[in-house]
């Protein structure tokens, strides 16, 4: 159990990331109203794709630009892996960014078509308008 | 449903934290992650492509195929936004509102009979507030210096952090300033309905015929050494030539899906007043 | 870089985080969302990931924030819960 406490400590990021999805997911759950639901979504994205970002980290290395090189095919020196963020989460999560934004979109949009039905966004006046028809 | 939510997230995050022990240490050098594939792009990007932005490489380069889809899941969220809510129709209100520019008097006309257009008669909508003058002013002469920014961080994805979706995101959003500061009908004169629909997918046609084009040159599918032989340079260039025409086509699609889905969600598919 | 401005940051993530649910004035809600974006493109760029905090500050805090503020403006902004 004592050689527990200092693992636990080290990997305080991935706890918190953890918390971060759990709030997101209880939001789409639990919450009542509808915006309230795909803000919840939102943040569910964003907190895995800060989960997966932060795989790619390493100590001590740089971002994931080359400098001082103009191109043309010759490398003046040669690069070293281990002095480079890793890339390749980078680039998955761009991706997921701009599909999150584009899903948001369409979320809301069906939104305003059930407020425009209903007149209103809380779920369970929805639902006893429903079940009265 | 409270109750439920919270045993099932309770369990979830207990099952995730179980998982998590077995994880390695944060930043360390060696993980599996960064083992295998990813020193290979970081060493070979500059040789064979000679992009400096090795994230920019490997989206448009190494992974294009995954970008080109991208975008076209892109479009097709601004089609279903389109889809869901456009009301089209020409049924023009029985009242408009005028307000004559120099008094301030409002003067609604019933029944469909309308004002000819001349100085002193503006035509106003239903939720009309007073001209800021400070906002309008600041946001005309802040948005030429947006859009030059936006083409800025396209055309320079290859050394600096941008690219097309960065660029495209930008220069929606300086459309999306206009129609903010001024009203929707000014925004939608400025850029019309069908060029910002028909423009979406000639952003992700771009994309897919400079694929096709490598393709009738006689490579692969989105091999941009092909190239080559069409602008008259080295293989390696081609490439970098390559990812800037497919990253232009990504921020041309991505531009116009922001402001058909602004423009969509803020009048509620009736285009006729906004936010 | 330092632990301590990586600790401050996630604990204000987790703040913003848990008042944007809690509000119950929607509009204030889509404004704490767009402060939650804002410090998850500070947290990316402390981490290195120069290019993923580009496109968040951009799009997450920017046009994702106007989404929600025009989606409350044709709907209701007052809430129960």
């Amino acid at each position: 159990m004592a050689e527990l406490i200092p693992t636990i400590i080290a990997k305080y990021n991935y706890w918190i990331y953890i918390t971060l999805m759990m709030i997101g997911l209880y939001a789409m759950i639990a919450k009542n109203n509808l915006v309230k639901k795909i803000l919840g979504m939102s943040i569910f994205q964003t907190a895995i794709i800060l989960f997966y970002v932060s795989i790619g980290v390493k100590k001590g290395a740089t971002i994931p630009i080359l400098e001082g090189v103009h191109g043309h095919g010759a490398a003046h020196q040669a690069v070293h892996a281990a002095d480079y963020v890793n890339p390749l989460p980078h680039v998955l999560m761009l991706t997921a960014i701009v599909v999150g934004v584009a899903t948001l979109g369409v979320a809301l949009a069906l939104a305003i078509r059930v407020y425009n039905r209903y007149n209103t966004l809380e779920e369970d006046e929805i639902l006893a308008q429903i079940r009265k028809k | 449903m409270k109750i439920i939510g919270l045993i099932i997230t309770i369990m979830t995050g207990g099952f995730l934290v179980y998982a998590a022990g077995d994880f390695p240490a944060w930043s360390d050098p060696s993980s599996p992650a960064s083992t295998y594939l990813s020193p290979y792009y970081i060493e070979k990007a500059i040789e064979e492509t000679s992009v400096p932005n090795i994230v920019t490489a490997v989206l448009a380069d190494y992974r294009g195929f995954d970008t080109m889809f991208e975008a076209t899941v892109i479009f097709s969220a601004g089609l279903v936004c389109f889809i869901l809510l456009r009301i089209m129709g020409r049924k023009e209100p029985e009242t408009r509102h005028y307000r004559h520019v120099l008094t301030g008097v409002t003067v609604t006309i019933k029944e469909g009979r309308k004002i000819p257009a001349s100085e002193e008669f503006e035509r106003i909508d239903d939720l009309w507030t007073p001209p800021e003058l400070i906002i309008k002013t600041a946001c005309r002469v802040l948005i030429p210096f947006l859009q030059l920014f936006g083409l800025y961080v396209i055309a320079h994805g290859h050394y600096s952090p941008g690219g097309g979706f960065q660029g495209g995101v930008i220069l929606g959003a300086s459309i999306i300033l206009l129609a903010i500061s001024h009203d929707l009908r000014t925004a939608t004169e400025r850029m019309r309905e069908k060029v910002v629909a028909i423009l979406c997918p000639v952003g992700v046609a771009i994309y897919a015929g400079t694929g096709a084009l490598c393709l009738l040159l006689g490579a692969n599918f989105l091999d941009y050494g092909a190239l080559a032989s069409v602008l008259h340079v080295d293989p390696i260039t081609a490439r970098s030539h390559g990812i800037l025409m497919v990253e232009i086509g990504v921020g041309i699609a991505v531009m116009t899906t922001m402001i058909w889905i602004y423009n969509n969600i803020s009048s509620a598919g009736k285009y006729n007043q906004g936010l | 870089m330092f632990w301590q401005i990586d600790l401050a940051i996630l604990t204000l993530v987790v703040v913003t985080t848990v008042g944007s649910l809690m509000v119950k004035d929607l509009l204030g809600a889509a404004i704490l969302f767009g402060a939650y974006s804002f410090l998850m493109c500070l947290l990316w760029a402390i981490m290195g990931a120069v290019d993923v905090a580009f496109t968040e500050a951009s799009v997450g805090a920017g046009v994702s924030s106007v989404f929600f503020v025009a989606a409350v403006f044709r709907t209701s902004r007052r809430t129960k819960d």
